[in-house]
C-alpha cells in the first residue's frame, strides 16, 4: 500500500505547487505514489482520500475496492457488522497496517482514540494527555482537559476514573494535538448510555470548535443517525451505502430519521420490523 | 510470600478504616470477637509469631537438657551478639559482607537488566541470548565456586563476582518477562500518539516493566545473601560467612547463632527496602491507591 501523509501546508496555502518530496512523508513500504488529483482549487477538497484500498489476511478477503473522501469538518460514520472490516479500515487510516492495498492519503496531523481509553496507568492524567506532543506543557494539558469538563481531574491515577472520564481524558488527548483527521474506533462503545448521550454531546461541541475530518466507526445505528454528516455502511467486503444526513433537525429526530434507521439496518442485515433486532454476526 | 501478605495487610487496614462494617462477618465473629477483630487489624500482632518461637526456644533450654554448645539460651545469644558488637568483630564483618553484596548486585543486575532488555527489544538479541541464559540458569551457583576461586582466586573477586552470577539470573528473567508482557493495545496507542522508539521504550515498555523488574530484585536479593554466606563459608577471613564458619571450628555454638540472626534480619530489611521502593514507584497500581 502507497500510504501519503500530507502535512498542513502542502494542503492549503501552495495549492497549485506539485507535491514536493519534502511534503510526503511516506511510511513503511513508502514509495508514495501519485499526487492527489484535483487538490488545486476549492476548500472543498477531501483531506482523506482513500482509492482501491483493500485488505486481506491469508485466503480471507476482508475489504476490497473501497473509495472513500472525507473532507474538513465533516464527520463520516463507517457503520458495519462486528467483523465487518471497520476496525481494518481505521487503523490502515491511522498508519498502523502497512500490509493493505491500495492508495490512501491522509494528513499527517492525526489522532486517535480507541473503544478501550488506553491511558498509560503510570501516567497522571495530565502526563497521558500529553504523551508524544512535543514540547507540550502542562499547562496545555490543563487546557485541553478543560475542554472536556475534567481540569480538576489533572493529578488523578488513571485506575482511579470511570468509564466516561477515562473515555474524556482520552478525546482531550486527541484534540490536543489539533488533527485534522480524527479517528474513533467505537470509542463510546462500552460506556453506560446515560454517559454515552453526555459524550455525544461532548464530541459535537469539540468536532464544531475543532472542526477536524473525521471518521467515527460504530455500529451503533442510533449513534451514528445522531452525530454524522455522511453515515458509510459497510456490508459484504465494499461500502454498500453512502448516505449524507440532512442539516434540518428532522433528520436527526423524527420521521425521516425512523426510516434511515430502518434502511441501514436492513443494509446491515437486520430486519428493522422484528421488535427485539440484533446486529448480525459473521 | 511476604509481599502477598503486604498487600493483604494493606486491604485489611482500608476496610477496618474506610467502609462500613460488615455484618456478616459481624454475625460471624459473635458479639464480643468484634474486639478481637480489631486487635488482630493492629500491625503489631506480626510480631507475635517470632515472639512465640522465640518463647519455645527459651522453653527448650530452660526445660529441655540441651548443653550450651548445642543450644545456647536466648539471653546467651543476645550477651554474645552485644559483646561482638562492642568489639567491633561484628559491624566489622557486616561491612565487609554488605560490600560484597552490594558490588555483586551492582554487576548482576546491570548486566542482567543490560541484557534482558537486547533480548526483550530485539528479535535478534532474543534469538542470540535467551537460549544462552537458559542455558546457564539451570548450572547450580554453587557448583561454580571451584572455578571462580581458580580464575579469580580467593580474595575479593571471586566472590563479587559468584553473587554477579546468581543475580543476574532472577533479573534477566523477570526483566525479559515484563518487557514481553507490556500491553500490546498500550504500545499501539503510544505508536499513533506519535511516540519514536526511544519513546515507547522511555514512556510504555520500561514502566511497563517495572514491577516484574522489581520482582526479580527481590528474589535476587535473596540469592545474593545465599551465595554470600556459600563464598564466605569456604574461604575467606572476614565476613559474616567467616565469623560463623570460624565459630563452627571453635564450637562457639552462640556466635553461630548470632551470624545466622543477623542474616535473617538483613533478608527482612533489604525486602522491606524493595517494599518501600514497590510504594513509592507502583502508587499508581489500583491496589495501592488510596484514594
Amino acid at each position: 500500500m502507497a500510504l501519503e501523509l500530507r502535512d498542513q501546508v502542502s494542503q492549503g496555502a501552495e495549492p497549485a505547487a506539485p507535491v514536493k518530496p519534502a511534503d510526503l512523508h511516506a511510511v513503511k513500504n513508502g514509495a508514495a505514489v501519485g499526487s492527489p488529483a484535483g487538490r488545486a482549487t476549492s476548500g472543498l477538497e477531501p483531506v482523506v482520500r482513500i482509492r482501491g484500498y483493500g485488505r486481506s489476511f491469508g485466503e480471507r478477503t476482508v475489504l476490497t475496492g473501497i473509495d472513500l473522501d472525507i473532507r474538513d469538518g465533516e464527520l463520516v460514520a463507517l457503520l458495519g457488522a462486528s467483523g465487518s472490516g471497520k476496525s481494518t479500515l481505521l487503523r490502515a487510516l491511522s498508519g498502523q497496517d502497512p500490509a493493505a492495498d491500495g492508495h490512501v492519503v491522509v494528513p499527517k496531523e492525526r489522532a486517535v482514540a480507541f473503544q478501550d481509553h488506553r491511558l498509560l496507568p503510570w501516567k497522571k492524567v495530565w502526563r497521558n494527555v500529553l504523551i508524544g506532543v512535543p514540547k507540550g506543557r502542562r499547562a496545555d494539558a490543563l487546557a485541553a482537559l478543560e475542554e472536556v469538563g475534567i481540569a480538576s481531574l489533572a493529578n488523578a491515577w488513571p485506575g482511579t476514573l470511570s468509564g466516561g472520564e477515562a473515555q474524556r481524558v482520552a478525546l482531550a488527548r486527541a484534540f490536543i494535538r489539533h488533527p485534522k483527521l480524527l479517528l474513533l474506533d467505537e470509542p463510546f462503545g462500552a460506556l453506560d448510555a446515560l454517559t454515552r448521550l453526555r459524550m455525544h454531546r461532548l464530541l459535537r461541541e469539540l468536532c464544531a470548535r475543532h472542526n477536524p475530518a473525521t471518521l467515527l466507526v460504530t455500529h451503533d445505528v442510533d449513534e451514528a443517525i445522531t452525530l454524522a454528516d455522511r453515515i458509510v455502511v459497510i456490508s459484504d467486503r465494499r461500502i454498500s451505502l453512502d448516505h449524507r444526513v440532512g442539516n434540518d433537525p428532522s433528520a436527526r429526530n423524527g420521521t425521516e430519521a425512523l426510516a434511515l434507521r430502518a434502511r441501514l439496518l436492513s443494509e446491515l442485515g437486520v430486519d428493522p420490523t422484528h421488535p427485539r433486532h440484533e446486529n448480525q454476526e459473521n | 510470600m511476604s509481599a502477598f501478605a503486604y498487600e493483604r495487610e494493606v486491604v485489611v487496614g482500608k476496610s477496618a478504616d474506610d467502609s462500613p462494617p460488615r455484618p456478616v462477618a459481624r454475625r460471624l465473629a459473635g458479639g464480643a470477637a468484634g474486639g478481637w477483630r480489631r486487635v488482630w487489624a493492629s500491625r503489631w500482632t506480626r510480631f507475635l509469631g517470632p515472639l512465640l518461637i522465640l518463647a519455645i526456644w527459651q522453653l527448650a533450654v530452660s526445660v529441655g537438657h540441651m548443653h550450651a554448645d548445642e543450644l545456647p539460651s536466648p539471653a546467651n545469644v543476645w550477651k554474645t551478639g552485644r559483646q561482638l558488637t562492642a568489639n567491633g568483630t561484628l559491624t566489622t564483618a557486616l561491612l565487609v559482607s554488605l560490600r560484597r553484596v552490594a558490588l555483586g548486585l551492582l554487576l548482576g543486575v546491570t548486566i542482567g537488566g543490560g541484557l534482558a532488555l537486547l533480548s526483550g527489544l530485539s528479535l535478534v538479541g532474543e534469538r542470540l541470548i535467551d537460549p544462552v541464559m537458559h542455558m546457564f540458569r539451570t548450572m547450580p551457583v554453587l557448583a561454580l565456586l571451584p572455578l571462580f576461586v581458580l580464575w579469580f582466586g580467593i580474595g575479593e573477586k571471586a566472590k563479587v563476582f559468584l553473587i554477579g552470577w546468581a543475580v543476574i539470573f532472577p533479573i534477566y528473567i523477570n526483566l525479559y518477562a515484563g518487557v514481553r508482557s507490556v500491553d500490546e493495545k498500550l504500545v499501539t496507542a503510544g505508536k499513533v500518539l506519535g511516540l519514536s522508539r526511544w519513546g515507547l521504550i522511555r514512556h510504555v515498555i520500561l514502566p511497563g516493566a517495572w514491577p516484574q523488574f522489581l520482582t526479580g530484585l527481590r528474589l535476587a536479593l535473596g540469592v545474593s545473601w545465599l551465595v554470600l554466606v556459600a563464598a564466605e563459608e569456604i574461604n575467606a577471613t572476614s565476613g559474616l560467612g567467616y565469623l560463623i564458619i570460624n565459630a563452627q571450628n571453635l564450637l562457639e555454638t552462640n556466635v553461630i547463632f548470632v551470624g545466622l540472626i543477623v542474616y535473617s534480619l538483613l533478608g527482612l530489611t533489604t525486602d522491606i527496602l524493595v517494599r518501600l521502593v514497590e510504594r513509592w514507584t507502583l502508587s499508581w497500581r489500583s491496589s495501592f491507591v488510596t484514594k
